[in-house]
């Protein structure tokens, strides 16, 4: 009872953190309705940005953050301009290779700049853990943050898009770029706040990440990042409540598959998830239906 | 026409100096030292050929026979491997210290078995690289002898009674050591509680084999792999409070070195590696500064490893009446029928060899202490 508890708990602050990722995506496919296969790399940069910032500059972990979600903001702004603005009336299809070829761009940099060797990120979040039942349970300092993060960035971005002028416009444009084009609402720059944003979250995204697993690499991105695209399609893609579900469903589901089925098939667990929710309810969790109009 | 003549002049110079340098090099040893100097394994490729030119350097410096290194790149890649291997040969020299790892070292073994050309890996661990193949010789541990190493280790100095074990089991390296390990394990009754795997060196989260150790009251958790995973099990087994004694094999040797790592965390792991900067060793200490000041960094296992190859080499071909005029498949046998009678007292230990190519040596067990190795007796 008690291993399967703190399984349980493994699995949420495992899954807090794919949550925070799929946070970014959902953010980016709801408006721009692309999927940002170059998110899980913003992330790792975010990462080594902050693990610069604490090593080598001498700043505070906040002051570190902040440093890391600035480049990222403007690095969004700027791989959204010059890679996918191009391709706007471009097939989803050349979209998509386009996220993908800019993911290798980002990783080779990242290993051009920083090298191959792994770094020990610091641990930047000073929040003891809770230990229940006679410290039979354990819960991360970490995870506590993680998911009051996540919890935050929910609630704020729900408030940002359905009280705000910016996030009128970004529904907007969601829902039909032309018409929204035709209103007077400005579609490039509401796509490259959009961007921004999404970006930014991926900065905190990256921290939370490797406060939590503490081995960062040019690659450390990558499969976090596939793994919230499966969380964020889990909970309905789009929908930014659902990216939360599913990022912390996905996490214990993880969890749980390796510790009573098989070691080995962690990973598998989480794509045979992704198979079942295209198959079954290709909408996710809290997804909505959308009826095309013929 | 002035200008002409002390052209030509020059160029006679040139020539000569150019034939007197071939001179005094052709009395010399020629060795090849093949293995990756740029790519992502390169840190091993040019710890070798860095520990290999201490090594000739002070053999040179004490006069008699001289040797000569040609260091050529295999990118950590077989097919160029096979290529770095044509160009030592087409460039006359007459035994390989290579290659550095394991994967090109397959490849350019059976090229050098057919060419019949000697070589001695410093660090290609596997079974295979010696395996059927009477010109190639180990410095290294093999992956299964690390295993049996360690639990013969385990028993002796009594460090654990029930064992748990983290392994990856998609890696050659860390398998051969686990499942070596385990045979002996049963042999000397030493109890496996727990045997948990992961699947890649990029996973990241180790709570449910930690957990499965835990549970299983393991006190002692080998752990045969590399250090970045191994630095993440560290740091997760310590959130939930649990603290065995972490033991493991060469591949962890690096975890101080990795950039912000919390030393604190590594407080008495203990490791199984034939070479360690930090032992007080006279030998030790004097190839470290050497290094360190020729190349600014402190040498790693594939230095010292690559530093006794060449003392073999060297003291083989000396023992064999090897001169730098010797053709490289006499060489051969020469060293084939020379190195089961060797002894080499090395950087890593007493070295001796099988007729079968694999190294005999005493492993030494190391135990992180205040951020730094400290040798277990």
């Amino acid at each position: 009872m008690i291993s399967l508890l703190s399984h349980l708990m493994n699995g949420l602050s495992l899954g807090s953190v794919y949550a925070i990722i799929a946070l970014g995506y959902t953010m980016v496919y709801g408006i721009a309705k692309m999927l940002n296969f170059a998110h899980g790399d913003v992330i790792m940069i975010g990462a080594y940005i902050s693990f610069c910032a604490i090593h080598y500059w001498n700043l505070p972990p906040a002051l570190a953050l902040v440093a890391a979600m600035a480049v990222c903001t403007v690095l969004g702004i700027v791989i959204e301009r010059l890679a996918y603005k191009p391709l706007r009336q471009a097939t989803s299809l050349a979209v998509l290779i386009t996220a993908i070829g800019m993911s290798y761009l980002l990783q080779n940099s990242a290993l051009l700049i920083w090298g191959s060797n792994t770094k020990s990120f610091p641990d930047m979040i000073n929040v003891p853990a809770i230990s229940l039942l006679g410290g039979e349970l354990i819960i991360k300092g970490e995870a506590i943050v993680t998911i009051l993060a996540c919890v935050v960035i929910m609630i704020a971005l729900t408030l940002f898009t359905s009280r705000t002028k910016m996030g009128k416009a970004m529904r907007g444009v969601s829902e039909d770029k032309g018409a929204a084009e035709l209103m007077g609402i400005n579609v490039n720059l509401t796509i490259s706040v959009t961007f921004a944003i999404g970006s930014a979250l991926a900065a905190i995204a990256g921290v939370l990440l490797c406060t939590a697993y503490p081995a960062l690499t040019p690659t450390t991105g990558s499969m976090p990042g596939i793994k919230a695209f499966t969380a964020a399609v889990f909970g309905g893609i789009g929908s930014i409540p659902g990216a939360m579900v599913g990022g912390i469903l996905l996490g214990v589901i993880e969890i749980l598959g390796k510790a009573y089925i098989s070691m080995e098939l962690g990973d598998a667990f989480v794509f045979a998830v992704l198979i079942i929710v295209l198959l079954v309810k290709p909408t996710g969790l809290l997804g909505k239906k959308i009826h095309e109009k013929v | 026409m002035k200008i002409r003549k002390l052209f030509a002049a020059v160029l006679a110079l040139c020539m000569l100096m150019s034939l007197s340098a071939t001179a005094s090099a052709e009395d010399a040893l020629k060795i090849g030292v093949i293995g990756p100097m740029t790519g992502g394994a390169a840190v091993y490729g040019i710890a070798v050929a860095n520990g290999a030119k201490i090594a000739v350097d002070e053999i040179n410096a004490m006069g008699g026979m001289q040797i000569v290194l040609d260091v050529q790149d295999d990118e950590h890649d077989p097919e160029k491997g096979i290529n770095a291997f044509n160009t030592v040969l087409d460039n006359g020299v007459q035994m390989i210290l290579g290659t550095v790892t394991t994967a090109p070292c397959l490849a350019v073994a059976a090229e050098a078995y057919e060419e019949r050309v000697f070589m001695l890996t410093p660090s290609a661990s596997a079974t295979g690289v010696t395996e059927g193949r009477d010109n190639a010789f180990q410095v290294c541990f093999t992956d299964p002898g690390q295993g049996v190493a360690a639990a013969d280790m385990i028993v002796a100095k009594s460090m654990g009674t029930k064992i748990g074990v983290i392994y990856n089991n998609a890696d050659v390296y860390s398998t051969g050591i686990y499942q070596a390990f385990a045979a002996r394990a049963a042999e000397l009754n030493l109890e496996i509680v727990a045997t948990t795997t992961f699947s890649s060196d990029d996973n990241a989260d180790f709570s449910v084999q930690i957990a499965a150790c835990k549970d299983a009251g393991a006190d002692l958790v080998f752990l045969p792999i590399y250090y970045t995973p191994a630095s993440l099990i560290l740091a997760q087994a310590k959130a939930v409070d649990y603290a065995p004694v972490f033991f493991g094999g060469d591949g962890m040797d690096g975890i101080l070195a990795l950039e912000g790592f919390d030393k604190t965390l590594a407080e008495g792991l203990m490791l199984l590696t034939p070479f360690a900067a930090s032992s007080q060793d006279e030998k030790t200490q004097k190839f470290v500064q050497a290094y360190k000041a020729a190349f600014g960094e402190e040498p790693n296992q594939f230095a010292a490893d690559a530093y006794d190859g060449i003392y073999a080499l060297y003291t083989a071909a000396q023992n064999a009446g090897i001169n730098g005029d010797t053709a490289y498949d006499e060489v051969c046998e020469l060293l084939i029928a020379q190195f089961p009678t060797l002894q080499i007292s090395g950087l890593t230990g007493e070295l001796t060899w099988a007729a079968t190519g694999e190294v005999i040596k005493t492993p030494a067990v190391y135990v992180v202490k205040d951020g730094a190795y400290a040798k277990v007796d």
